[in-house]
């Protein structure tokens, strides 16, 4: 499997990527780790005569923690962040979930970036950066903008990032409470069958907030208000957890693959959803 | 037809530049143009680990790698790591356990598990086993192997520690 030919380029600055963006348009890609493009390179189901890799662009890595805050360069790996000592403390839902994406091999290559930023249903991290309300910062020809992961994915592998822009950073506020990523595959390292984030608080033994969002269950991740909602002011207790299930599942939309048809999707999905929840309030 | 890219690779400590196409793939540029072929071809798709070497000190599937990302890059295979006179304590561990039957993962295996161990010096069979599922085995069902890495790392933790 040999991709078709293509001119490579390694630039060192965001300008300069811009700028080979710009001149080259629809035919020049960026790369970050590669593991979803170059497989894709190789069974020509895209071609790109332009290949912009990211990998010495200066800016682009780097976790930073401060206060609330956390920022992850978009060129950051999965095993970075697993192994990120600080993150682990502060956000330790991004451990879990990386720690359930692909194997060590490809870890090591693939970035928190490159999973967010095509827009395939499979991935992820962008149900996980939906449940925690994550920023996208993208950079283009017209300068910064910003983008809430709950408004970026449009459908699959269709993004409101703009072809000129590139995602260099993701910010988010992580304020500690229960959380859970619990994801049922067919095998290690395979794309979800149905998963699903959540976050939320305890107060006074009472739910203080929630967020739940869920993975490969429609062609974009989904975030659940109406689920959240429901276990907000409730003890989690099996009612609460019931009503929130059924609010995440009447927002789910998948369809039928080789992970099984739509009934039996729309069932893994519910028993994931529930030991997510469960899990999560036994962390709060 | 775009223009070839002058490469530099250092492979198994030796400086190697050639003049390849942008495209070529990591694994294909060891085999072929270096006759490196500890490195398997197995699956082509990032699945099976057996074309795993090491680049820049991570283990990596050189399936999924193309030569111009792999430019200025230091690189490891199994032939890197040990030869026959000399065998790598994984090495030896694989041949003293029978962690092989037809041997074609195995050079995968064994440069994974050297990144492994470093990373866990001292890991549990659960450790193992999950550090261990980017390379897939279709003879062994695992238990040789676990048992091979394993008895490695307990024997490169005594070496360790009758050095301190």
């Amino acid at each position: 499997m040999v991709p078709a030919s293509f001119e490579y380029y390694r630039p060192t600055d965001v300008s300069s990527v811009i700028a080979l963006i710009t001149q080259h348009g629809d035919d020049a890609r960026v790369m970050a780790g590669g593991h979803s493009l170059i497989p894709m390179m190789k069974l020509r189901m895209a071609e790109i005569p332009h290949l912009i890799d990211l990998q010495d662009v200066a800016g682009l890595t780097g976790i930073t923690i401060d206060g609330f805050t956390v920022r992850i360069g978009a060129m950051t790996t999965q095993t970075e962040l697993i192994d990120h000592p600080g993150l682990r403390q502060t956000a330790p839902i991004l451990r879990e979930a990386a720690l359930q994406i692909a194997d060590p091999q490809v870890r090591c290559m693939g970035t928190i970036g490159g999973n967010v930023a095509n827009g395939d249903p499979g991935n992820d991290m962008p149900g996980l950066m939906q449940c925690l309300n994550a920023q996208f910062t993208l950079i283009g020809p017209d300068g910064e903008r910003t983008v809430a992961a709950r408004d970026y994915y449009e459908a699959a592998y269709f993004t409101a990032r703009s072809e000129e822009e590139v995602l260099t950073s993701i910010h988010f506020s992580a304020r500690g409470g229960g959380y859970c990523y619990e994801k049922q595959k067919r095998k290690i390292g395979d794309y979800a069958t149905a998963a699903c984030a959540v976050t939320l608080y305890k107060e006074e033994g009472l739910c203080a907030g929630a967020s739940i969002a869920m993975t490969n269950l429609s062609d974009v991740p989904v975030w659940s208000k109406a689920a959240g909602l429901a276990l907000d002011g409730t003890s989690v207790d099996a009612n609460a957890v019931k009503s929130a299930v059924e609010a995440a599942v009447a927002d789910i939309d998948p369809s039928e693959d080789n992970r099984g048809p739509v009934d039996f999707k729309v069932y893994v999905a519910g028993v994931i959803i529930k030991r997510a929840i469960e899990s999560a309030w036994s962390r709060a | 037809m775009p223009d070839k890219m002058h490469i530099q690779l250092t492979v198994n400590g030796r400086n190697e530049e050639f003049l390849a196409e942008p495209r070529e793939l990591l694994i294909h540029t060891l085999r072929e143009r270096m006759n490196i072929t500890g490195p398997h071809v197995g699956c082509e798709t990032s699945h099976c680990g057996a074309c795993t070497v090491i680049v820049n000190d991570k283990a990596i599937k050189a399936c999924t790698m193309f030569v111009a990302q792999a430019n200025g890059s230091e690189i490891t295979t199994i032939e890197g790591l040990g030869n026959p006179d000399s065998l790598h304590v994984l090495q030896e561990s694989f041949r003293e356990h029978h962690g092989l039957q037809c041997g074609y993962c195995t050079p995968g295996m064994i440069t994974r598990a050297t990144k492994l161990l470093e990373e866990t010096p001292n890991p549990t069979e659960e450790e193992v086993r999950f550090g261990m599922a980017g390379n897939l085995c279709r003879c062994t069902g695992y238990q040789n192997i676990v048992k091979s890495i394993l008895a490695a790392a307990a024997q490169m933790n005594a070496a360790q520690e009758a050095a301190e």
